[in-house]
């Protein structure tokens, strides 16, 4: 990294550290979210970015997250701690389902993406018939407003979901950036590239690509249980929906697949836009349903159309930032 | 000794046979060439000993191992590289990064796997544009990159598809060059699939003919390029030679 | 359970099955010939729909009616936007071209979202709700209508793609994009017209479905998922094959519907995409690649 990326970084980090001092309830909200996003859509872009398997089901990691850790805490008191390691596992599983089923038959590309989609709907439509996890009404945890901090069982002031959804994306960016230079990181891309040439260079193509699905998944159902834990109420309709796995594609898409800081930028860009609009609209007076998407839309069509390699690329080499530009 | 051992391999698509029954074997440090007519079932074979098809009848035993059946990642662990006809370069990644995933297969990490990469491309002439996207080299130099990425698993025994077609003679030259030394210095097999016959005489010390997915043919160079059957499949019954 | 509610509700899934059919023959023709994963597929049929009820709510015209006008204009608009947008994207990665459809998906339902609110709408035509008896058979008026239209236009899809050489033509790009460029063939334009009829298809669809069911802007998604699973399981590159897997998911979703639960009607059609996916990708009539 060269000086001025250094410099940056350093000011983005101080920012981000001491947000919660100086910024308002809405402000700590909406980076959260932000957050929120630049995390999952680094986990999705494990699986896309790095290994080129196109998923578009997403939501079934976030929603089994949600769903198996608040579950847990609703009917046996069992912490988010503990329950984490139940959500990974039943993701991570549905995940090796997905992909096992996938790469052994050689479906790819568009058929790839397909079946995800299927899998999220499947599964949405069966959580609305698991009474035991509230069907279609809903699932909902007590919710308490603390001033202090309870970690262990995630109750406590915005604050303190800031500083874990910051750690969170702290954790995956510093994951991804050591994935990305490591044999994994370059045989995924190798995958991604070509997966023939890849295979007679000694890559055991279908293992590694298994491991990108699960280790995508694993990562995208801690998104879900922060999800469960922050907004205290589930339900499947929202939670699975393909709008929400198009939700976490937008940010990677828009920033830069297969790039590190893609994801961030682009859930940034985003939030921060939506956002902008929203105000303007209400400002103006024209509150409807799916303004808002729409906009999502047309700023999608915009960076498909004319950077294809999202906005990322594009802006490092204009600050001179990075080597291979849009590559760190 | 014969380091490679091909015995009555078959192979058929749909009702169409395009190998039959080929036998042949590569001794260990030799340069052959597998030539023959388009159709003639070359990269067939190929594809069968790298792993890519399953032979529907046959064996290939490479350094007493049958390797028939495996696939194409355990072909390359025990020790086969192979190029492919029409290039496959990682084109989002760099030159560099091509050949480390290329030296990972015998690498203990990624630290080893760049130094045994840089010394490749320092080899084959490119370690200049090591940091270029694979997407912006020439033909000639990504004919070399596929190359290099191959030797740098390692292999005993290179499989080279038509790895000379569209370079200049003096290209090819060059590349005829590399492969006599590094057969001659590192004691590498080389099979090859070839038409420039400019290579092939230059190169293969023993020449395998193909025509119909049969082999007619397999003896030196010179005497193989007289072969009445020979000339026959590549120009026809009809003509006068 | 009466074998007459059975066969009834049989019959009406195999009926809405074969509007089904003629939704994918639409997607089955875009996919099939200009390889471009139409995701906002469902989101068209769904304009189409309130296209229909916007015409007979204001003039009193028959969605059957409304259907030929309505399918030329999404013929012209579908030639559109494969010309404007989607062709030069042709040698774009294919995860790039989906995205630039799904930007388009999510334009166009907003877009309905905000034009005409999220509450229901539909279109009741007298003969809605009559039917003709056979004995205990009871035959849906505007149910047979609607399959009826839909076969018509099949089978002058199908007419157009056997007979005429502008459909000889798309399906040689369809089979070889290189090999028809060389004989002079100018692919893009006849991307764009396959485009068209695919579009005009879903239009007709459209103005039949929305005889059967209301519209809500939400539908287009589910209609898109459905499209396809509908020609997979009936087999890409085959015409006849969307027909019959239409009438396959109508029939497996009518009849789930009946059996398990109404809401696990979805379910079915995905088990079975599912499965197809894993033990017959090419589909009931695909050939395989």
């Amino acid at each position: 990294m060269n000086r001025r990326s250094l410099v940056l970084a350093a000011l983005l980090a101080a920012g981000l550290l001491l947000l919660p001092a100086f910024a308002g309830p809405y402000l700590l909200s909406v980076v959260t979210l932000i957050l929120f996003f630049a995390y999952a859509g680094q986990a999705w872009n494990v699986m896309m970015g790095f290994a080129g398997q196109l998923s578009l089901g997403h939501s079934l990691y976030v929603g089994i997250g949600a769903y198996v850790s608040a579950g847990l805490f609703f009917h046996y008191g069992i912490g988010p701690w503990a329950g984490i390691w139940a959500s990974m596992l039943a993701c991570v599983a549905a995940g090796a389902v997905i992909g096992f089923l996938a790469f052994r038959f050689g479906i790819s590309g568009v058929y790839f993406a397909l079946l995800t989609i299927a899998f999220a709907e499947f599964t949405r439509i069966g959580f609305d018939h698991i009474n035991a996890l509230g069907g279609p009404g809903g699932l909902f945890i007590k919710v308490s407003q603390r001033e202090t901090w309870d970690l262990l069982n995630l109750r406590g002031p915005p604050a303190m979901f800031y500083y874990v959804m910051l750690a969170l994306a702290v954790g995956a960016f510093a994951l991804c950036t050591w994935l990305l230079r490591s044999r994994a990181g370059y045989y995924w891309q190798a995958i991604r590239e070509n997966e023939e040439a890849a295979q007679a260079l000694g890559i055991n193509t279908f293992r590694w690509k298994m491991l990108a699905v699960m280790l995508s998944a694993a990562m995208t159902s801690l998104a879900g249980v922060f999800f469960a834990f922050y907004y205290n109420n589930l339900f499947p309709e929202q939670i699975f929906n393909i709008s929400r796995s198009i939700e976490i594609i937008l940010g990677p898409v828009i920033g830069g697949v297969g790039t590190l800081f893609g994801p961030i930028l682009g859930a940034a860009v985003l939030t921060v836009l939506a956002d902008s609009i929203t105000e303007l609209l209400a400002a103006l007076g024209w509150e409807f349903p799916g303004v808002k998407q729409v906009f999502y839309g047309c700023v999608l069509l915009v960076v498909v159309m004319f950077l294809p390699h999202g906005i990322w690329p594009a802006l490092a080499r204009r600050l001179g930032l990075g080597r291979t530009a849009g590559k760190d | 000794m014969d380091l490679l051992q091909v015995t009555a391999l078959s192979k058929s698509f749909r009702g169409v046979r395009a190998v039959t029954s080929a036998s042949f074997s590569v001794e260990q440090g030799a340069i052959v060439a597998l030539i023959g007519p388009n159709g003639a079932g070359k990269t067939t074979i190929f594809n069968m000993l790298a792993g890519v098809l399953t032979p529907d009848a046959g064996q290939i035993h490479y350094a007493g191992q049958a390797i028939h059946g495996l696939r194409p990642d355990q072909v390359c662990a025990a020790g086969i590289g192979r190029t492919f006809q029409i290039v496959k370069p990682f084109a989002g990644l760099s030159v560099l990064d091509n050949v480390i995933v290329g030296a990972l297969a015998r690498s203990a990490g990624v630290g080893e796997a760049r130094r045994h990469a840089l010394r490749v491309l320092e080899r084959i002439g490119l370690e200049a544009r090591r940091d270029m996207p694979a997407a912006a080299l020439t033909l000639p130099d990504r004919k070399r990159l596929e190359v290099a990425r191959a030797l740098a698993t390692r292999p005993r025994l290179l499989l080279l598809d038509e790895v000379m077609a569209g370079l200049r003679p003096t290209e090819t030259d060059q590349m005829v060059a590399f492969f006599r030394d590094l057969n001659r210095s590192d004691g590498l097999t080389i099979l090859l699939i070839e038409h420039v016959m400019r290579a092939v005489m230059a190169l293969a010390q023993r020449v395998v003919v193909l025509h119909h997915g049969e082999i007619i043919a397999n003896g030196a160079p010179e005497d193989v390029v007289r072969d009445p059957a020979v000339l026959e499949s590549y120009l026809g019954e009809d003509a006068e030679v | 359970m009466p074998v007459e509610l059975v066969v009834n509700v049989a019959l009406a899934g195999t009926l809405t099955g074969l509007v089904y059919g003629l939704m994918a023959l639409g997607l089955s023709v875009i996919f099939g010939v200009v390889r471009v994963v139409n995701f906002a597929h469902g989101e068209m049929m769904t304009i189409a729909m309130y296209a229909a009820v916007l015409l007979f709510a204001h003039w009193n015209i028959d969605p059957f009616v409304a259907a030929l006008p309505i399918a030329a204009v999404f013929f012209v608009l579908g030639y559109a936007l494969q010309t404007g947008l989607i062709n030069p994207f042709i040698t774009r990665p294919e995860h790039s071209q989906f995205m630039l459809l799904v930007a388009v998906a999510i334009i166009m339902v907003n877009g309905l979202l905000v034009g005409f609110g999220p509450d229901a709408r539909s279109v009741q035509v007298e003969y809605q709700l009559e039917s003709w008896a056979l004995g205990p058979i009871l035959f849906d008026k505007a149910r047979l209508y609607a399959a009826a239209m839909a076969l018509l236009a099949s089978a002058a899809l199908f007419a157009f793609f056997r007979f005429t050489l502008a459909g000889k033509a798309i399906r040689a790009c369809a089979d070889n994009y290189l090999g028809a460029r060389v004989v002079g063939l100018n692919v893009h334009r006849y991307y764009a017209l396959t485009f068209g009829l695919g579009s005009a298809c879903v239009a007709i669809a459209g103005c039949m479905m929305v005889v059967l069911v209301d519209v809500t802007p939400v539908l287009g998604p589910g209609f898109t998922l459905l499209a396809f699973v509908i020609v997979i399981v009936g087999g890409l590159g085959s015409m006849p094959g969307a027909l019959l897997g239409g009438v396959l998911i109508g029939l497996s979703e009518a009849m789930a519907g009946l059996f398990i639960q109404p809401s696990a009607k979805s379910m079915v059609s995905f088990a079975l995409l599912i499965l197809v996916l894993l033990f017959r990708p090419q589909g009931l009539l695909g050939r395989r690649a």
